[in-house]
């Protein structure tokens, strides 16, 4: 019983292929990387728009900017 | 692997590959030093996420769909032949959930082949991020650096970076080193961003004139620079295939001679490639040298420019052609990265649509005056180089593909608010919020320790 589909490497290499666990489920990894990926990009783009916002509220009043400008 | 030969030829390519990997890695490192040495200090740990967010972001995307692309555009599709030509087979094994894509014992190349097309991607993406720096959201950014790294430029180098591309086949298209496939295609996609993106506050006067932004740390910038002429080699050498055996090449190649090959099978060699990138470099730092007077950034952004106004030829120029063309080439982009800036408000921050769009449009077209008649594949059938050849694979790489998807992107990305950050984030810089928090931390450590023990 093996995850990938060697169960002895005292064989001629030449009739070996695949050699990675899961053969078979390359479909549904795929899918679940790819939700992943897709999930990422909502996560960050309420993340980076909820930090403007936050800084914006904190930070950005005339006197911060003032200083942040004379400052660089 | 049956025999010593094959065995040491499939393990030398392999490790060959690798290699240009590793090298390539470098030119990323100095794109992000480059980068941040460009930006002003209060957006400098920004600047520094936004590019190297793109590394694994166009990974998996590079994964999911880049590399099937490479394999099933080459005949457009509906040009010379249908999704997957020649071989639809090779495309569809690339598909993310075949089996193509896992490791497995006959087959040792695909993964590094993969890895050293990656690596161009990373950079086409990251040559954009240099130009949009200080005002471009993060999450636009890395949408562009999706749409270059594992779209359009897969697209591009199907059609004419693939020894069946149809504008290799039909125009004679050649660009052995990458000047339009890379280079134009990016300098294309970062000024259609910039125009739609608009200059950063302050880069204008109101009667127009140009402001210079001071690079934060000048000596960083020429230090990026010059790791990305280290990583070069490996981009370079990537763009081989290291030994065509007898019978390789569908046997297009005759008799006994064993040789390197571009990217379309044409023989050239290693020698003939070093030589060639460094005459093009001296020719590039020279004439960046002297046009802009003896400016760092110039000299070396020139000796970039030189060896990607040389990159379509430098596998069959001469070295005094390469160190020429290098030369004018740099002096062509130098002129109109500052005429644009003046004429149509365009800020570029680092010069990068001028070193790679302008440089990489130029040589493309030079290499099919210098190179006419030359066959562009060993196939039979396959155009010659031309220049109207060259000037359409041009025009197709830096508007086509470059310019024109990341203009549409861009006002529909601008239309959602989604593309620029805001004027008050800006005027403060992309680091203050974290400034502040870091500040407070540092006072809150020092405020314990100065209490008695």
């Amino acid at each position: 019983m093996s995850t990938t589909p060697i169960d002895t490497w005292a064989v001629d290499l030449a009739d070996i292929t695949l050699i990675y666990p899961g053969v078979g489920t390359e479909v549904y990894m795929a899918v679940v990387a790819i939700v992943l990926w897709l999930a990422w990009h909502v996560w960050q783009v309420k993340h980076e728009n909820a930090i403007y916002e936050e800084e914006k509220r904190k930070y950005g009043t005339p006197e911060h900017i003032d200083k942040a400008i004379s400052g660089d | 692997m049956d025999t010593d030969v094959a065995a040491i030829t499939v393990i030398f390519t392999e490790f060959y590959y690798w290699i240009t990997v590793a090298l390539m890695f470098l030119i990323h490192i100095g794109f992000c030093m480059y980068e941040v040495g460009a930006s002003r200090r209060k957006n400098h740990m920004h600047t520094l996420m936004k590019n190297s967010m793109l590394i694994p972001l166009v990974t998996v995307t590079w994964f999911f769909f880049g590399w099937w692309i490479y394999w099933a555009f080459p005949g457009g599709p509906g040009i010379t032949g249908g999704l997957g030509h020649p071989i639809p087979d090779v495309a569809t094994s690339y598909l993310p959930w075949n089996e193509g894509m896992g490791p497995r014992l006959d087959d040792r190349i695909s993964g590094v082949f993969w890895a050293a097309f990656l690596l161009f991607s990373w950079t086409a993406a990251s040559i954009v991020s240099g130009a949009v720096i200080e005002r471009i959201r993060s999450f636009a950014f890395w949408l562009f650096a999706i749409l270059i790294g594992s779209v359009t430029w897969s697209i591009d180098a199907a059609w004419g970076w693939h020894y069946s591309g149809w504008m290799v086949e039909l125009l004679g298209y050649h660009d052995a080193y990458a000047s339009g496939v890379i280079h134009a295609i990016a300098g294309g996609t970062a000024l259609g961003i910039l125009v739609v993106l608009g200059p950063r506050l302050g880069k204008f006067a109101a009667d127009g004139t140009p402001r210079d932004i001071v690079p934060h740390n000048p000596w960083l910038v020429c230090i990026g620079l010059f790791l990305i002429y280290t990583g070069f080699w490996g981009f370079y050498v990537a763009c081989n295939v290291p030994l065509a055996t007898v019978g390789f090449i569908d046997g297009q190649i005759t008799g006994v001679t064993q040789t390197a090959t571009t990217i379309y099978m044409t023989p050239t060699t290693l020698g003939a490639i070093t030589v060639n990138f460094l005459m093009s470099l001296s020719g590039g730092m020279l004439a960046g040298y002297t046009v802009s007077r003896g400016n760092a950034f110039w000299t070396y952004s020139g000796g970039l420019a030189g060896i990607i106004a040389a990159s379509a030829g430098n596998d069959i120029y001469h070295p005094i052609q390469a160190l020429i063309i290098g030369g004018i080439g740099t002096v062509f982009m130098y002129k109109l990265h500052f005429w644009v800036e003046r004429r149509f408000k365009v800020d570029d921050a680092v010069g990068a649509v001028a070193v790679h769009g302008y440089a990489g449009f130029f040589g493309v077209v030079i290499a099919g005056f210098v190179l006419w008649g030359n066959p562009s594949s060993p196939y039979e059938g396959f155009a010659e180089i031309t220049p109207w050849g060259q000037f359409a694979g041009a025009m197709i790489m830096f508007w086509g593909l470059g310019f024109i998807p990341a203009w549409i992107i861009a006002k529909f990305l601008a239309g959602a608010n989604l593309l620029r950050i805001p004027r008050e984030i800006e005027l403060l810089g992309l680091d203050f919020g974290s400034n502040q928090e870091a500040e407070a931390a540092r006072q809150d450590v020092i405020a314990a320790e100065k209490q008695p023990a």
